[in-house]
């Protein structure tokens, strides 16, 4: 098996806080992996470890094959890391930036896949413009592309879609996708939980710095078996039935079923107690419920 | 195991250093033309007000005396800024990450900030020079060791700065370094006056002074005549770069303020 990331009980500790309390992950060659976690879990962290921005106080990790301590100079450039702070050089526009980010891996004569990048992310005709008079999405934009001037295979994307608009998000997906068909490693931290059910294959879910789910995307959602009923009557439910319901703002309850076999159960009253429906919606759980009930702390129990 | 891009492509040093280079030519008129003009106003001042009172070394009237001295200052001081004011800028704005994320090595990283200084410090060192001359030329008795003193001097600071870059968290630190270090330093070197000038204890404290040592043994290159012989200046001036640059590639190797 080929390894793009191989993380080995990797520890790290900013004064009192525990950032990685000893991770362990791999994520294979040609992989689409989400890396998922509230914020203060320890996803960026890793990240610069893996990036040899951070040091790591135990462990190892592996990028393409290579230590990013022991031989940092052919891991990094295997690696391309969209940084999630949005930051840039005020002195160059977006050629320049990209033929300096280019240069400093080595790479001259580069403009014909610079000139595709920026095609490709909707940057053409902002070639020439200085990276300080860009919009925070323009900006966020040359941020991707100074991270493949260099044709990494493994690209790491740390929360690139926050507080990004539409288009940009579609525009962003569409050349990630890509560059992962062309066989290309993609990591992706992101918050919009839709979007890594969607894009990723497999998913490593941090809280506390410790992974606490790592599976195929579609085997997380089975193992939330169950199911949700969304649910509105005319008037109030009866007090019973009531209770182990939260109420949303529309005035809809909010039924979680263990299977759909439960549906009858709940039904049952409403039907007893003459109640006119309104709204009636079975759903099956998304990532989100998922997430949810991993960082609950009640670890996701094989359900059968 | 290993099987990514093995590919061996140039290294990312020359392209630093042009990043360097051009991060303070795009802004040369408060780089180089803001100083060459404040030690021409030093010039004036210094030239007008002790003209004709002082004689440090025979034959030689002050201003042609304070030229090599102003020339100096203006190279060290330019060196140390060009380093320490790139390095926290990106610093402070976090830019600092595209350079901290290719593969360039600890060697090569601090080769293009240093050289970069040593550009900055050259460039305005002829500044001043071909300005002053207006007034006076001094003779070039050794252009050698004035070459060689610049280089080394420009360099020494440029490494200096680059030290402070990695040390500084913010912009006041920078500051706090060049007003309670570098310019006290600069202004009790001698480029004022000769320290043989100085009573015996004041004497003796400037020999512990680095900045005594480049502005003496530049001077030398001019007149032919320096407080101390050339070659005592250019092992302390040798030594203390070599030290410094030592000292900088190991903090560098353990990521120092800089990989956390």
């Amino acid at each position: 098996m080929n390894y793009a990331i191989q993380a080995q009980a990797v520890q790290k500790r900013f004064g009192s806080l525990q950032a990685l309390g000893g991770v362990d992950l791999a994520v294979e060659e040609g992989e689409f992996f989400g890396l998922l976690g509230p914020n203060g879990a320890g996803k960026t962290t890793l990240i610069s470890i893996m990036a040899g921005l951070t040091r790591p106080d135990a462990g190892s990790v592996k990028i393409m094959g290579y230590d990013v301590v022991a031989d940092y100079r052919r891991a990094r450039r295997n690696l391309g890391v969209v940084p999630q702070e949005l930051v840039f050089d005020p002195f160059f526009t977006v050629r320049e930036t990209l033929r300096i980010q280019s240069g400093y891996f080595g790479l001259r004569g580069n403009d014909a896949w610079i000139d595709e990048v920026m095609e490709s992310l909707g940057l053409a005709d902002k070639a020439n413009v200085n990276t300080r008079a860009l919009s925070g999405g323009m900006k966020r934009r040359v941020l991707v592309a100074q991270a493949l001037v260099h044709k990494p295979p493994l690209i790491v994307l740390d929360e690139p879609t926050a507080g990004v608009d539409v288009e940009l998000r579609q525009t962003l997906w569409k050349f990630i996708a890509r560059l992962n068909r062309d066989g290309h490693t993609i990591v992706l931290t992101t918050h919009y939980l839709e979007e890594a059910e969607s894009l990723c294959n497999r998913i490593a879910m941090l809280k506390g710095g410790r992974v606490v789910a790592l599976d195929a995307t579609a085997n997380l959602l089975k193992r939330h078996a169950g199911a949700f009923l969304h649910l509105k009557v005319q008037g109030d439910l009866p007090e019973a039935l009531a209770q182990g319901a939260p109420r949303e703002a529309g005035g809809a309850y909010r039924f979680q079923l263990a299977s759909y076999d439960e549906v009858e159960a709940v039904l049952a009253p409403i039907r007893a107690a003459g109640l006119h429906i309104e709204e009636l919606q079975v759903m099956t759980p998304d990532l989100e419920d998922v997430f949810v009930q991993v960082m609950s702390g009640t670890p996701a129990q094989e359900r059968t | 195991m290993s099987r990514g891009a093995t590919l061996e492509v140039g290294s990312g040093f020359r392209t630093l250093l042009y990043k360097e280079l051009l991060r303070f030519w795009k802004v040369s008129a408060q780089t180089v033309t803001a100083p060459v003009l404040t030690a021409l106003l030093y010039l004036l001042i210094f030239s007008h007000a002790l003209q004709g009172r002082v004689q440090v070394y025979a034959g030689v009237d002050y201003t042609a005396f304070l030229i090599p001295g102003l020339v100096m200052m203006s190279v060290l001081q330019n060196a140390f800024a060009n380093s320490s004011s790139s390095l926290i800028q990106s610093k402070v704005t976090g830019n600092l990450v595209f350079v901290l994320l290719p593969p360039i090595s600890h060697l090569e990283f601090f080769g293009a900030y240093t050289i970069a200084a040593v550009v900055r410090g050259l460039a305005v060192g002829t500044g001043v020079l071909i300005v002053t001359l207006v007034f006076e030329v001094p003779p070039l008795t050794a252009p050698l060791w004035i070459l060689g003193f610049a280089l080394l001097g420009s360099a020494l600071m440029g490494a200096v700065g680059l030290f402070a870059g990695i040390w500084a968290e913010k912009f006041d630190h920078i500051a706090a370094f060049q007003n309670f270090f570098i310019l006290p330093a600069t202004f009790l070197s001698g480029v004022f006056y000769s320290i043989h000038s100085l009573p015996p204890f004041w004497q003796a404290v400037s020999r512990f002074n680095p900045f005594f040592y480049m502005i003496d043994g530049f001077r030398y290159g001019f007149f032919g005549v320096s407080d101390v012989s050339p070659w005592l200046s250019l092992a302390v001036v040798g030594g203390s770069l070599v030290v410094i640059t030592v000292t900088i590639v190991e903090l560098l190797k353990r990521g120092y303020k800089l990989r956390h």
